[in-house]
């Protein structure tokens, strides 16, 4: 109660501000003047009666403090004390200010950027609930050499059987055509077994999902549906619900809508952007028979039962594994080592990116602590510049602690201005940076600036505050208060110790710049390699265009069926786009062929004479194309023939293989005329006819795969890509493909128009980013560093005049003086880059999985950055020291 | 040598408190020189530090001040009591004599006592 009273009374004062400062002072004379009156009375003389009744009063200045204290806020009213106070000061010197508040905005932005992004992608990787229970199920055969080869039906019972899942869910989709509104579309789909949903906790928007004990064989012939395709396909029909759909031919029924913000944690941007989810079981047509060895390359994503860690689970699984490989010693040969992973769901989405995104939190960091460094180095020039006025409020009996308080106001106040201002450029920025970002990073669309952002950039305010600070602020402090008086008017003449932590200030920027410039120059040696690399395949003047025949679930509806009825459409379709304007060679193929695109086409391969060695199969990447493939993407024959037109689809199934894959199976014989199988069901033998060279279609970091290629035309292959070389009108082409395609056939869906410039600078994008976003943090770094050396050895010799004015008078060589400055400044560097080695070694043994082609301790790497840092060090200092040289010893001596 | 016992703001207060209680209204000065009569020598506190504890506790609302004339007709800030003082002097006179009271048995209690 008193105590509400009390801050109810101080809460007026505070507002009105009123201050009742004549009654205490009456009150202080009227009490002075009945203990004068008492003293006199005692027999005092009068002068000492004062004096006594004074002495005996206290200190009025500490007295007249609390009783102000008790009549307002005291630490608010100081803290908006000194803000008026610092205002005051940057508005006096905005020169100052401006450098200050735009450096921190700099870093602040920078960081707070970065962070948003790692914030997005790393830290709510997974919107969903528990999200530390998803795990992704990975089966491997290292001893037949594959790995994520999928399951098989009864293994996914096995597991479901376990009792260590809550659910097992298996993910199966690929893209279809969406036929019936304006443009016939492809779109991406999940088939998905029904406990998806219940798995990932999701519900839909708008009706329903699927039935969770559904044992429909095959597809069910409901469907969901994306937000974003039922807006944009379906104008928001509020009555989507019942609708049909026609997917390759076959009709579904819409049962429901998904969230708006709901994505599949699949591995693609294209899966996490899926628009349309069907159920399935995986078993009757079209699904093969649920055999032990018959692998479905699906994903499989599962919930742990709750409180079960992911290395536990795992111990369990190894034990299941173990004693199925006794229960069925014919499907898991020993000699295949079949093992099934667990891989956090979380990890499966983020974990090739998450190296860099860290590296790139730390580089930014790296940044913003030495805009931190260079702000001091700033503030601490204007400390010895006020080091005067600090001097004097000491004497005037100022606390130690008051004046801290002060100056960390200041530094506070700068850098939430800088905070302030870097979130308002990132605000202003947002749409620009956003599009610099690689398409491939997941979750690119969750990005935003949201509640922790802000928070976080908060956080990096204060801490960059206090950090730029605290040295000035200690140091004008502890100032030598009878040193610093004495010095009259030259009050701008710092301490030594000040000199000391400048140039340990200077130190820390070159080290932290120079660690910087490594990793960045690392990556873009790394990046060159790669950029260098050599293909084994041409892409200039390449463009892939993709289209879709469909796989309906009814095969009365399929009218390409069987490779005599696709064969004369795509020999057509090859005469046609050679028509094209422009175009000089054509191929078709299966989109699989695209160099670097990630589409998958693997089958289990069968050799003969080798089949009963193995049944579990290794699995190869098999793409089938049409003759002119070859010689358009120039990749070079090295035995036997290649594919040609008269490999029909009457004619024997031949193959041609790639160098990687002769080596892999064929180590010590010729591969030409051996047979093989890669379909299962498909009962003729397949001849190897011929050898190519490796390219790096399968990535450009990898080295290379065994790969088949199979004529086109005796393989029923949906996924088609057109190729075309020649002098191309890239923004024409896709419409005038498109027209042609659909002359054929007006149902078929033409998209994913690509040059493979494109596809290559794409497949370098992550790369590209990173390595550019960390070489412009280092640029930035060593332009702080270079200016910070600059302004320390400014600072040094106009701290020095006068005794280079005394040297110079005394006969010293203008030259000698030179080099002394530039000895001062080289040592700093020096010092800097000896500390800066030691931390670039560690960040780069940590960032090697981002390297390709060199090595953490490339000495040309470490050597140049070392050299060009030494090299601004001593540009940074040459004009200072040029200054110095020409100091007049008749100007500099007269100060005296 | 006897040390001259610091005095802390709550035991100040408590005995501007008890000088009001007993002698009726007083001025700033008045109330210093009962404290410094009644403590003797054993109490050495500077009068002016009395003048912020006055205030906070005319915010409490434990006393009430108005101008008057002193002794030598000058004008003078007399505090008083209020309701709310009398009060809270008593509660805390209270807890003043039980926490005496039982430091003071601690420092009777002997070792057999305890046993």
């Amino acid at each position: 109660m008193k105590i509400l009273r009390r801050f109810l009374t101080r809460l007026k004062n505070f507002a009105t501000g009123q201050r009742d400062d004549q009654r205490l002072r009456e009150e202080i004379g009227e009490h002075l003047a009945l203990q004068t009156a008492e003293n006199l009375r005692a027999g005092m003389p009068p002068a000492e009666a004062r004096r006594q009744a004074v002495l005996k009063f206290g200190a009025v200045g500490t007295i007249r403090e609390d009783y102000h204290a008790e009549q307002g806020f005291p630490l608010i009213e100081t803290l908006l004390h000194d803000v008026r106070y610092a205002l005051r000061l940057f508005a006096k010197s905005p020169g100052f200010a401006a450098v200050a508040i735009l450096t921190i905005a700099l870093g602040i932005g920078a960081t707070t950027a970065i962070f948003s992004v790692v914030d997005a992608t790393l830290i709510h990787a997974l919107s969903y609930p528990h999200p530390e229970q998803l795990v992704r199920i990975e089966d491997d055969l290292p001893g037949a050499g594959a790995r994520e080869v999928g399951i098989s039906i009864p293994e996914f019972k096995d597991l479901q059987r376990s009792g260590i899942f809550q659910y097992v869910a298996l993910v199966g989709g690929g893209s279809v055509n969406l036929t019936g509104s304006s443009q016939p579309a492809r779109v991406a789909f999940l088939s998905v077994t029904p406990n998806y949903s219940t798995m990932l906790g999701v519900k839909p928007e708008l009706g329903r999902w699927f039935d969770p004990d559904d044992q429909t064989p095959g597809f069910t012939l409901d469907a969901l549906i994306s937000d974003g395709l039922w807006k944009q396909a379906f104008g928001g029909d509020p009555h989507i619900l019942g609708r049909s759909l026609r997917l390759d031919n076959d009709l579904y029924r819409v049962i429901g809508v998904m969230p708006a913000g709901f994505h599949d944690p699949g591995r693609t941007t294209e899966q996490r952007n899926t628009e349309v989810w069907l159920a399935t079981g995986f078993a009757g047509a079209p699904a093969p028979p649920p055999l032990r060895n018959s692998r479905l390359v699906l994903a499989v994503v599962a919930r742990l039962k709750p409180g079960l860690t992911v290395a536990a689970a795992q111990s369990q699984l190894d034990a299941l594994v173990a004693s199925l490989q006794k229960q069925f010693p014919d499907d898991y040969p020993l000699q295949s080592a079949w093992r099934v992973r667990l891989v956090p769901l979380k990890e499966s989405v983020v974990g090739n990116v998450r190296e860099s995104l860290v590296l790139l939190l730390g580089a930014v960091g790296l940044v913003l602590l030495i805009g931190c460094v260079n702000v001091a180095n700033l503030m601490l020039a204007r400390a010895s510049a006020r080091g005067r006025e600090m001097a004097v409020r000491q004497a005037l009996g100022a606390a130690r602690k008051r004046l801290v308080r002060q100056l960390l106001t200041e530094s506070l106040l700068l850098s939430l201005l800088g905070g302030i201002a870097g979130l308002a450029i990132l605000f202003g920025t947002r749409g620009f940076l956003l599009r610099m970002i690689p398409e491939s990073l997941p979750r690119l669309n969750d990005i935003s600036i949201n509640w922790s952002v802000m928070l976080f950039a908060l956080a990096a305010t204060l801490v960059a505050g206090t950090i730029f600070g605290l040295a000035p602020a200690l140091q004008a402090s502890r100032l030598d208060l009878t040193h610093m008086l004495r010095l009259e008017g030259r009050g701008s003449k710092g301490s030594t110790e000040q000199a000391r932590t400048r140039r340990v200030l200077v130190i820390t920027e070159f080290a932290l710049s120079l660690v910087l410039m490594v990793a960045a120059g690392l990556l873009l040696r790394s990046f060159w390699d790669l950029f260098k690399v050599r293909l084994g395949f041409n892409p200039q003047h390449v463009m892939a265009v993709r289209l879709w025949l469909p796989v309906p679930n009814d095969p009365t509806t399929d009218i390409y069926g069987t490779s005599a009825q696709e064969a004369p459409f795509l020999r057509e379709l090859l005469r046609l786009s050679g028509t094209l304007p422009g175009v000089e060679e054509a191929a078709l193929g299966s989109s699989a062929a695209i160099p670097l695109n990630h589409d998958r086409n693997r089958f289990p391969l069968i050799l003969e004479g080798r089949e009963m060695q193995n049944k579990q199969q290794p699995l190869i990447e098999v793409r089938d194309v049409t003759p002119g493939y070859f010689h358009l993407l120039e990749i070079p024959l090295l035995r036997g023939r290649l594919l040609r037109d008269l490999d029909d689809e009457k004619a024997p199934q031949v193959a041609v293989i790639n160098e990687a894959m002769a080596r892999t199976y064929w180590p010590d014989a010729d591969p030409l005329g051996k047979r093989l199988k890669v379909r299962p069901a498909k009962p003729e033998w397949i001849t190897v006819v011929g050898v190519i060279a490796d390219a790096r279609t399968e990535s450009l970091a990898g080295a290379s795969v065994p790969q088949l290629y199979q004529s086109a035309y005796q393989t029923r292959e949906k996924e088609l890509a057109i190729f075309l070389r020649g002098q191309l009108n890239a923004a024409a082409l896709p419409a005038q493909v498109r027209e042609q395609v659909q002359s054929v056939d007006p149902e078929l869906p033409v998209f994913g128009a690509q040059t493979l410039d494109d596809v290559l600078s794409a497949s370098l994008s992550q790369r590209r980013f990173s390595m550019e976003i960390v070489a412009l943090f280092a640029v930035t770094a060593l332009l702080l560093a270079g200016l910070g050396i600059y302004g320390t050895i400014s600072f040094l010799v106009s701290e020095r005049t006068h005794e280079i004015g005394v040297r110079l008078a005394l006969g010293a060589q203008r030259g000698k003086i030179l080099e002394i400055v530039l000895c001062q400044g080289l040592k700093l560097a020096i010092s800097g880059a000896a500390l800066g080695l030691a931390g670039a070694l560690i960040l780069s043994h940590l960032m090697a999985g981002l390297l390709y082609g060199v090595r953490p301790t490339d000495p040309l790497t470490f050597v140049c950055v070392t050299l060009v840092l030494t090299v601004v060090a001593l540009v940074a200092c040459y004009i200072p020291a040029r200054r110095a040289m020409r100091v007049d010893p008749l100007v500099a001596l007269r100060y005296e | 040598m006897k040390r001259k016992t610091d005095v802390q703001q709550g035991t100040l207060a408590l005995m501007v408190l008890r000088t009001l209680d007993v002698l009726g209204p007083q001025h700033g000065y008045g109330i210093a020189r009962r404290i410094e009569q009644i403590s003797g020598d054993l109490l050495v506190v500077n009068q002016g530090t009395l003048y912020p504890i006055l205030l906070k506790l005319e915010h409490e609302g434990a006393i009430a001040s108005e101008w008057g004339a002193s002794e030598n007709n000058r004008r003078a800030r007399f505090y008083r009591l209020t309701q709310v003082g009398r009060k809270q002097l008593q509660t805390e006179t209270q807890d003043w004599e039980q926490t005496t009271a039982i430091i003071a048995r601690f420092f009777e209690a002997k070792a057999e006592d305890l046993s």
